[in-house]
């Protein structure tokens, strides 16, 4: 485990000298203080949060890993002529690349939350559903951009592959899905949409957030359906799985072509 | 012997005649044991004090105006059979009893005090617990019902009756009881020109207040709390309804406030707060809707396209995950100068008014109407896309229906 975690350090390192990384940080800082010093609702500063993570955080993820690798391509060739296993460089990089953007987003929007809820001790579940679920995006997407990076030794083809990627599940997936539910309005959908849903991170993380804030509205037909899978214990193990899952995979698929990459 | 029998006679008919009655006291080490022979022995304008005690006596019918007192809070047990009280009286007042386990029936309406045919009756300050029905008033007029504790553990909604009954009544006060468990907390059918205020109903199986075919009504200061389907006004005219506070009813088909048919009516100053639907519009016409807050609730207002000539002015939506669904693209109803917490436009000329309109339908709130599943998708990318192109270019929304002038701050 040695060299694996000292490519995390030498990537960290790496990181900071670029200053990207704290750039995102405090994007999310920015973001999350703005919101509470304007918007003088808490519930709709979790809401505003809610949709910045699910639309930043796969995002920035998925481009900037992608572009992270490309740019380390000489670091990597020259690692690869010492003595060091491919599997453990692959996975230094890859955990080395995602634990700094979940720290960066944890701070980013933890440290204003907590000063701007302490007082008041509102909304922690959601707080902490918040916090969960941006880590595991930026997990999952980090993966996947490494996945796509190694597979395509073209930097422009890769990166717009991402985005292409990200527009998927971000817009096109949904858009896939409503469809769908109107060219099936006639059958009984509600084990479908929740097997729907978990085919799909970033829906599979609104839908936990939203049972936290719009569990009103959601408590109407679809609603109850949903609450009592994802409420209860094999639900919430369902859902953990699906996206422990949508971890693995990419990141098994992007070590079996860097095991095998003609460098 | 002959004055003594003459003093007799006269006091006797003193006793007969008089307004103020006897008092008659029943317990234990008391004139009468048990209710029955007291009630049997009394006469009209008695007053008969109930002292500490337990009295399982079967269904006690009551021909005659009496005032029933309980001291120390003496229970009447129905044992699970039939009715405990039923008084057919012209004047009646009951205090201070607790009341348990009148019959469960799916034939006779068992009630543990049943009114039938009282004038100016009252009924203050009872405790009624597991009773099928509580209280039932049938064909009364002028009567009170006030400060009464109802509560009932019954498990569904078959298997309970409502908390306070009212069939065919005028002029009756129901204010500062509080109703728990039963099938519907208070409801009203063909009863008029009567009064429902300071009340509490919670966790009733069906309605928290339910009225049918009931005109003239008002109602005002009662709370409404996770009750299994909220409250409905169905079929009535010129219903007044207001500082009411409707929370926290989920479900299905659950409704802060159901109105089904209703006419000529106004909607006060009431709280929406944490409803699946918080109103729900169905035939509706001519209603005044002002000065409201819906907050957090899933829908803030239904408008079924059978309803017209309604208007909503002054009220506050915040929050609510869609502030007005319709089944319509047109509209007759009016929005006036409502504070919405989903506008985004400015106020140029510093008056309060928005320079923009507002649309409360949003696209996605339509589809979802159209099919329900879609509510999956939920505050995602493409649904705020959709909503946000729907805005420019109306396509399936109801463009008429628009608050010309909203609100740059809360109203409340």
């Amino acid at each position: 485990m040695k060299p694996f975690l000292k490519i995390i350090k030498y990537q960290l390192q790496d990181l900071i000298r670029g200053k990207w990384i704290l750039l995102y940080a405090l994007l999310f800082f920015v973001l999350t203080d703005g919101l509470f010093r304007f918007g003088n609702d808490g519930s709709k500063v979790v809401l505003s949060l809610m949709n910045i993570t699910l639309f930043i955080i796969p995002l920035v993820s998925i481009v900037f890993g992608s572009m992270f690798f490309y740019s380390s391509r000489e670091f990597i060739e020259l690692l690869l002529a010492q003595p060091i296993g491919r599997g453990s460089l692959y996975r230094g990089m890859y955990v080395g690349l995602a634990t700094p953007l979940s720290l960066a987003f944890v701070a980013g929007v933890g440290i204003p939350f907590i000063y701007n809820t302490y007082h008041t001790g509102a909304f922690g579940g959601i707080f902490i559903i918040l916090l969960v679920s941006g880590v595991t995006l930026t997990f999952v997407f980090t993966a996947l951009s490494y996945y796509i990076s190694v597979k395509n030794e073209e930097r422009v083809k890769g990166v717009g592959l991402t985005i292409l990627i990200w527009l998927f599940f971000a817009v096109i997936y949904d858009g896939i899905v409503l469809a769908l539910i109107f060219m099936f309005s006639e059958y009984p959908l509600d084990k479908a949409s929740i097997a729907v849903t978990l085919l799909n991170p970033i829906d599979l993380a609104r839908i936990m957030m939203l049972l936290m804030v719009d569990v009103s509205a959601l408590l109407g037909y679809t609603g109850a359906v949903f609450k009592q899978f994802f409420g209860s214990p094999l639900g919430l193990v369902v859902a953990v799985s699906a996206l422990i899952i949508w971890m693995i995979i990419p990141v098994w698929l992007g070590l079996r072509s860097f095991a095998k990459k003609d460098l | 012997m002959r004055t003594v029998f003459t003093a007799l006679v006269l006091f006797s008919l003193i006793g007969v005649g008089s307004v103020s009655g006897r008092d008659i006291h029943v317990g234990e080490d008391r004139a009468y044991s048990t209710l029955r022979s007291a009630l049997d022995s009394a006469q009209d304008g008695d007053t008969v004090y109930v002292h500490e005690g337990v009295f399982a006596e079967g269904n006690i019918v009551i021909e005659k105006s009496l005032t029933l007192i309980g001291k120390g809070w003496p229970i009447l047990d129905g044992k699970g059979e039939g009715e405990i009280l039923t008084v057919k009286a012209g004047f009646f007042s009951i205090e201070g009893f607790d009341f348990r386990n009148s019959g469960t029936s799916f034939i006779h309406d068992n009630a543990a005090v049943k009114f039938d045919g009282v004038r100016k009756g009252q009924i203050i300050r009872n405790r009624f617990k597991n009773n099928y029905f509580a209280i039932y008033l049938a064909n009364t007029s002028q009567c009170v019902v006030a400060g009464n504790e109802i509560i009932s553990n019954l498990e569904t909604e078959t298997l309970s009756g409502n908390g306070i009954h009212l069939w065919y009544c005028k002029q009756v006060t129901v204010q500062d009881n509080n109703i728990e468990g039963q099938r519907d907390g208070i409801y009203l059918e063909f009863v008029e020109d009567s009064e429902v205020f300071n009340n509490t109903a919670k966790l009733n199986h069906r309605y928290g207040l339910h009225f049918m075919f009931s005109d003239r009504n008002r109602y005002w200061n009662n709370t409404f709390t996770n009750n299994g389907a909220g409250v409905a006004v169905m079929y009535s005219r010129n219903v007044e309804m207001w500082a009411n506070t409707f929370e926290y009813n989920w479900g299905d088909a659950s409704y802060g406030l159901l109105l089904k048919d209703i006419y000529d009516s106004s909607i006060h100053q009431n709280l929406f707060e944490q409803n699946t639907i918080g109103m729900l519009n169905d035939g509706c016409v001519r209603m005044e809707i002002k000065n409201n807050r819906f907050i957090n609730n899933g829908w803030a207002v239904k408008i079924m396209a059978n309803s017209n000539d309604n208007t909503f002015s002054f009220n506050d939506f915040i929050g609510n995950t869609f502030d007005v669904a319709t089944n319509s693209r047109h509209n007759f109803n009016l929005f006036d100068r409502n504070y919405w917490s989903k506008y985004r436009g400015y106020d140029l000329d510093k008056n309060g008014v928005g320079d923009v309109p507002f649309h409360p339908v949003k696209l996605f709130s339509v589809l979802v109407e159209k099919n329900e599943p879609a509510l999956i998708l939920l505050r995602s990318l493409f649904v705020n896309l959709l909503d946000l192109a729907e805005e420019y270019i109306p396509l399936m929304t109801p463009e008429m229906l628009v608050d010309q002038k909203p609100l740059m701050s809360r109203v409340q």
